[in-house]
């Protein structure tokens, strides 16, 4: 048997307070949803950053690689033709091509492992807590043990920081 | 983050998180008006103009536009790059404008960005159809053909193949990256089990959580910072078809600067010229302020002064130059057949914007709305005097032409405005048009409360 918590707060402040506190006293926050970005909350959370640069870069990498290695062996190798008397391998002139190919394949790098790491994509079916959370508000999901000895803890930090709809949830496992 | 004090609100009328929300939304949830049919009967008929007029193109030929041996490039090539121009307003406002944190671009980025999205459609029609065999289209990707032919990399017009698709790829990507939170939030709001189910499958699941957010903050940033020296470049590309080429009037180092200069100031002529309507027509005044005009204003300006500069600079290196056709092609441009072409160019470009260094005009409504206006027929004559001025003068006297398009390429650019303000409103009724989350991020910090707490919903 899993049991959590959930309650939502109605101030970006006081999330960011509760959750400290949450967090200071070792429990174990299981998501933290919010209706736009909260500035100051990973940190809190604890979570590393994310990878989706390097992704962006290794995508670009691959981009560049294929699009400049394909023009030069299109027209070093594969079919040197003359062109106004200009030498086959032009490096200026195939670098406009490989700059829009490095954009183009770093861009869908990051899209797909953004959505793919956050398990989104059309059809998926994520559980929406409350259809609030895109509106204003704030919510909070912590974890609680089987015993039900944290209960009465979580509930006064969340009460401190006027935390409402405080409620207890238990899901078979 | 602390904020002056003195710097205006970018949000005004007090609002709370929900506020917002519901104020956005309305007009998706909303019966649309009068207004909005009347709009929609007005630019379909262009659109079905248009497509009748293309339909005639491509059965009868090239032959029926105004061209000729001279001029080979004449209102298609000039609709084009004054589209590509366009689109360009919107990845500096969502790009350049994110990487340098400047807060306003949130109310107006989402617009923008869609409007780029459908000026660049109506930019790549151009090509295809000024190809004269647009089922043949497909022969400029370089794909393995019975031919054993590639395509010419060393080509400026293969390049720009490349750089408007990777674009218009790369813009709708950053586009519904950043649309997903705001559609998780239109599903939430909607009634209706059908409309609930398309805007949670276009939403791809959206749940707010945190790890979701950071993820979204981290690729809008890296997009952004991708976008931004991409937007650079598509119309540097663009230039360079001109550029490369050995005619006089054309063959300039400066092109690719001017051109981008001209696409960003053009293109915020364009947001203007929408934005001044959507406003209005859909009650976002508090979230569109009269700053955020004034801001866009401040970019016309010194977009306007650049393109003015560049304008000046091509003049005196025609004559520093000593070269005689460079020389005769300016000359020509300001005092030959197409003068008046030129002087309305530099009329609309050049003075026009100036008068927005006063600070009333800079604020007032009407007078922006005339001067995009002006600005945007401006711009499109600049393309139609590099074009066509060029070209008109050839090497050999006898050759010397004239160009009028034919009532073809008139329809066929009018049914482009059609397609364009057909798709934003469309886009209107089906998306919101403000970015709702990234409005509710600046709220505390740049919102006109004066106690921030005030955010909260009273209950």
């Amino acid at each position: 048997m899993r049991r959590y918590i959930s309650a939502y707060f109605e101030d970006e402040e006081n999330l960011l307070r509760a959750t400290k506190d949450l967090r200071n006293k070792q429990f174990s926050i299981q998501d933290v949803l919010t209706p736009f970005p909260i500035h100051g909350l990973d940190p809190i959370l604890g979570f590393k950053r994310s990878r989706i640069p390097t992704i962006g870069f290794i995508g670009g990498a691959i981009g560049c690689i294929i699009a400049f290695g394909f023009q030069a062996w299109a027209f070093v190798v594969d079919y040197p033709l003359f062109i106004g008397g200009k030498p086959h391998f032009a490096i200026p002139s195939f670098i406009p091509i490989t700059f829009e190919l490095t954009v183009l394949f770093a861009a869908f790098a990051m899209v797909f492992a953004f959505l793919i790491r956050s398990k989104l994509g059309p059809g998926a079916n994520n559980p929406i807590h409350d259809e609030r959370i895109t509106d204003d508000r704030f919510m909070i999901i912590v974890d609680l043990d089987e015993a039900g000895n944290q209960d009465e803890l979580v509930k006064e930090i969340l009460l401190k920081e006027e935390a409402q709809e405080i409620k207890v949830k238990e899901i078979d496992k | 983050m602390y904020v002056s004090p003195i710097r205006e609100p970018l949000v005004t009328g007090k609002k709370t998180y929900k506020k917002i929300t519901d104020e956005i939304s309305a007009p998706i949830e909303g019966k649309p008006g009068k207004a909005w049919y009347a709009g929609i009967t007005l630019t379909v008929s262009a659109l079905l103009l248009g497509l009748a007029m293309m339909g005639y193109t491509i059965w009868e030929g090239i032959g029926t536009w105004g061209l000729n041996k001279t001029i080979g490039w004449g209102w298609g090539i000039t609709n084009f790059v004054w589209w590509v121009g366009i689109g360009h307003a919107g990845t500096f406002i969502s790009a350049i404008l994110l990487l340098f944190r400047q807060k306003w671009r949130t109310s107006i980025n989402r617009s923008a960005e869609a409007m780029t999205l459908f000026a660049v459609m109506c930019a790549g029609l151009f090509p295809l159809i000024h190809m004269g065999r647009p089922l043949l289209g497909f022969f400029v990707f370089p794909y393995p053909n019975t031919r054993e032919l590639w395509v010419n990399f060393n080509s400026p017009l293969l390049w720009d193949v490349f750089a408007i698709s990777t674009y218009f790829t790369v813009s709708l990507l950053f586009w519904y990256v950043g649309l997903i939170p705001d559609i998780g939030t239109i599903r939430d709001r909607m009634k209706s089990k059908f409309k609930k189910w398309i805007y949670g499958l276009l939403s791809f699941g959206w749940t707010g959580s945190a790890k979701h957010w950071q993820r979204h903050e981290s690729i809008s940033l890296i997009l952004a910072g991708l976008a931004a020296p991409l937007v650079l470049s598509v119309h540097s590309i663009v230039s360079t078809d001109f550029a490369t080429s050995v005619i006089p009037g054309w063959h300039t180092t400066i092109f690719p600067p001017y051109f981008v200069a001209g696409a960003i100031f053009s293109g915020f002529a364009m947001v203007l010229t929408l934005l001044i309507i959507t406003r209005k027509v859909l009650h976002l005044e508090n979230y569109i302020t009269v700053g955020h005009i004034e801001s866009m204003n401040k970019i016309i300006i010194a977009t306007g002064s650049i393109v003015g500069i560049a304008y000046i600079t091509e003049l005196f290196i025609a004559w520093y130059s000593g070269v005689e056709y460079e020389q005769y092609a300016f000359l020509n441009r300001a005092t030959g057949p197409y003068w008046w072409a030129y002087w309305i160019m530099m009329t609309c470009n050049v003075i026009s914007p100036q008068l927005l260094w006063f600070k009333k005009l800079r604020r007032n409504l009407v007078f922006t709305f005339i001067l995009s206006i002006f600005i945007n027929i401006g711009m499109w004559f600049e393309r139609f005097v590099i074009i066509v001025t060029s070209l008109h003068r050839d090497y050999l006297p006898s050759s010397w032409s004239m160009y009028e398009p034919t009532m073809v390429e008139v329809g066929i650019f009018i049914g482009t405005l059609g397609l364009f303000f057909t798709c934003f409103l469309l886009f209107i009724r089906v998306f919101p048009v403000i970015a709702i989350a990234e409005v509710k991020s600046v709220l505390k910090s740049s919102g006109d409360q004066k106690d921030k707490s005030e955010t909260k919903e009273k209950h």
